[in-house]
């Protein structure tokens, strides 16, 4: 198989990539009067892992099943290639999809559940156990061909759904929450799994899921969805590093927002204050845990008159939880401001200490609705 | 645990039911069946087989047991090809108006069976609602007198009633198919006729075959429709079994044909038990 297309096609942050396999043009779908999606725009590069991630009830499973043709859109368009897929129905579609139960068939053998798909595209009868034996090796499965699916674990019975899915060689593999079913240690080694299947196959795969997690480790692009509307399209370490809404940051790993005032450059959010380049007035900011540091030759400084360039502030230590390589400490810094801080092998800490940050690991985030 | 008292309370009841209403009934008939019947009308206790080869070798009773077995498998026919495509659409397409078609399927097996028996008769009777209408229409000129008093109206009136007894299996196996499995076969390239002849089908055959033993067995042994619209030529085996215990009062021999039917349907019940149990997939 063909190594996956270089991913430097897809660029920036935006929803759009150049040549996509897969365009989805201003989708909106209601069940009845509640509007599920608003007009969604994304565009999947050939070979990439995309990710859509989201609260359950943000759409994400429904943008899903628009692509497999399962349900049919309100408005909007979706495209593979040249092709207006959203016309052609669910089984004429080079869409395959793994479940989030998996649904194999419980009357057909490991075998024919594979065989499923090229039987119903009629593949030549001669290329049909060579095509199986394949995809069944591919995921471990050779040696269970001839089982019933109703006797296989529940990850078992996820490599059978992948294998079902793949041998037909879809041009996009959507994946509904396929881990979700599994316990915590087979779900890592499926992650580990799936990512290089994906490598290997080389096949666009859009994976829905609701664990940030998950999304972090195996995108190559988190599209974000909220209440019906992509919050942020992005690599997952920019969208980490970089969130552009308050929801984002939140939602993508721990942050503290900072809700601060800003004058002539300097940002003030309580007891905190450090330089930044944003525009004057209310806005947010997102400041990661691990981002703070402890201030350990203490001068006692008093924080109205801190160095600016980065941020400082003193706090007593309210709760400290030992995590192995970092402590998880919460920051009673006065009034209802408590700042979450990792920091690495700081000892025990008591009493009032001192904290920063570098300026630039503030980042300003929108907060509200997504536009 | 359970107590001695709380385990005897729940098993006697149910032991002693079934010995008084159904084993020591069954032992009494058994019993008969081997006894004859004196030219002065009394019941000889001289145990041999004669009924039994009489029930063989008597043209008349064999070839009402073909008629009636016959009829059960057409009734069986007609009601799988009537139950099978509403089940369907009732669990697959019926969406909103499922709960009232539903009940509209259940409402008739509220009224009595003589209910719809007699119904029938009116409607297919020489001045009945069916006769009437062709000749409304010009489609023949005098009453069809062949509508009535045949095998043909058993047939029509057991499919009508026994339908709803085809079609409630069929709907429940229906309602057991995981919708994503219908989905996963579109998802796979199969349309839905084939969906229907690869996943449908095959995951419904257990409600089949349920439905169609209730069908087959029910009508074999009914007795009212062939009374109510069979006439002579519509004459089942339930009907000689009646007029043996009957006018002819000849209980040995209505007891031999009992016992036949009942080794009828009882290697009949074992065989789909079997089929059902290769079928359900745990």
């Amino acid at each position: 198989m063909t190594k996956a297309a270089p991913l430097a096609a897809v660029s920036g942050t935006a929803a759009t990539v150049a040549a996509p396999i897969l365009s989805i043009r201003q989708v909106s779908k209601r069940f009845g009067q509640r509007p599920v999606l608003h007009g969604i725009s994304l565009d999947v590069a050939s070979g990439e892992f995309l990710t859509i991630l989201g609260e359950s009830g943000s759409g994400k499973t429904t943008l899903l099943r628009l692509i497999a043709g399962f349900e049919d859109l309100d408005s909007g368009e979706i495209w593979m290639g040249a092709e207006r897929l959203d016309r052609i129905p669910a089984h004429r579609r080079q869409v395959n999809t793994v479940f989030q139960s998996y649904a194999l068939f419980p009357h057909l053998s490991v075998f024919d559940n594979v065989a499923y798909g090229l039987r119903a595209k009629n593949t030549a009868q001669a290329e049909i156990p060579e095509r199986v034996t394949q995809a069944l090796a591919m995921v471990q499965m050779g040696e269970f061909a001839q089982a019933a699916p109703a006797k296989l674990s529940g990850g078992q019975q996820q490599r059978v759904a992948l294998a079902r899915a793949l041998v037909n060689r879809p041009r996009v593999l959507l994946l509904d929450e396929p881990l979700s079913a599994l316990d915590a240690n087979l779900r890592r080694q499926m992650q580990v799994e799936l990512k290089s299947l994906q490598r290997e196959v080389g096949i666009t795969f859009i994976f829905v899921t609701h664990d940030q997690e998950e999304a972090m480790a195996l995108s190559d692009r988190v599209a974000l969805l909220r209440a019906g509307l992509l919050e942020q399209v992005a690599p997952p370490r920019e969208i980490y590093g970089e969130p552009e809404t308050a929801y984002a940051a939140q939602f993508i790993g721990q942050t503290n927002l900072l809700r601060a005032e800003v004058k002539e450059g300097i940002a003030t959010a309580g007891p905190i204050v450090w330089r930044t380049f944003g525009a004057s007035g209310k806005a947010t900011y997102s400041l990661r845990p691990e981002c703070i540091r402890l201030v350990t030759e203490s001068a006692g400084l008093p924080f109205a008159n801190a160095d600016v360039s980065g941020g400082r502030f003193r706090g007593r230590v309210r709760s400290q939880a030992f995590g192995g390589a970092m402590d998880l400490l919460e920051i009673d810094c006065g009034g209802a401001n408590t700042i979450r801080a990792r920091i690495a092998n700081p000892g025990i800490l008591t009493g009032e200490r001192e904290f920063e940050f570098a300026a630039t690991d503030a980042i300003r985030v929108r907060e509200g609705e997504p536009e | 645990m359970y107590s001695r008292a709380y385990k005897a309370g729940v098993t006697i009841p149910p032991l002693l039911w079934v010995t008084v209403f159904l084993l020591v009934p069954y032992a009494i008939l058994f019993c008969y069946s081997f006894w004859s019947v004196s030219p002065a009308q009394v019941i000889l206790h001289n145990w041999n087989l004669q009924n039994y080869f009489q029930l063989l070798r008597n043209p008349i009773y064999v070839q009402v047991l073909l008629r009636s077995i016959r009829i059960a498998a057409s009734v069986t026919v007609f009601a799988l090809l009537l139950g099978y495509p509403l089940a369907y659409y009732l669990s697959f397409h019926a969406a909103k108006r499922k709960d009232l078609l539903y009940q509209l399927v259940i409402i008739p097996l509220w009224a009595s069976y003589l209910v719809r028996g007699y119904a029938w008769k009116t409607i297919l009777g020489s001045d009945g609602v069916l006769n009437g209408f062709l000749q409304y229409l010009h489609i023949t000129h005098k009453p069809v007198e062949f509508f009535l008093y045949s095998p043909f109206a058993v047939i029509i009136t057991l499919t009508h009633i026994y339908t709803p007894f085809m079609l409630l299996p069929i709907y429940a196996s229906l309602e057991h198919i995981p919708r994503n499995l219908v989905e996963a076969s579109h998802d796979l390239g199969s349309s839905s006729w084939s969906t229907f002849r690869r996943v449908i089908l095959p995951l419904s055959l257990p409600g089949v075959l349920a439905g169609a033993t209730f069908a087959f067995v029910l009508t074999l042994g009914d007795f009212l429709a062939p009374l109510l619209v069979g006439g002579p030529s519509g004459i089942m085996i339930s009907n000689v079994v009646v007029s043996l215990f009957g006018a002819a009062y000849n209980w040995p021999l209505g007891a031999a044909i009992s016992f036949g039917m009942m080794l009828l349907v009882v290697t009949l019940l074992l065989i789909t038990e079997r089929l059902e149990k290769r079928l359900v997939i745990s």
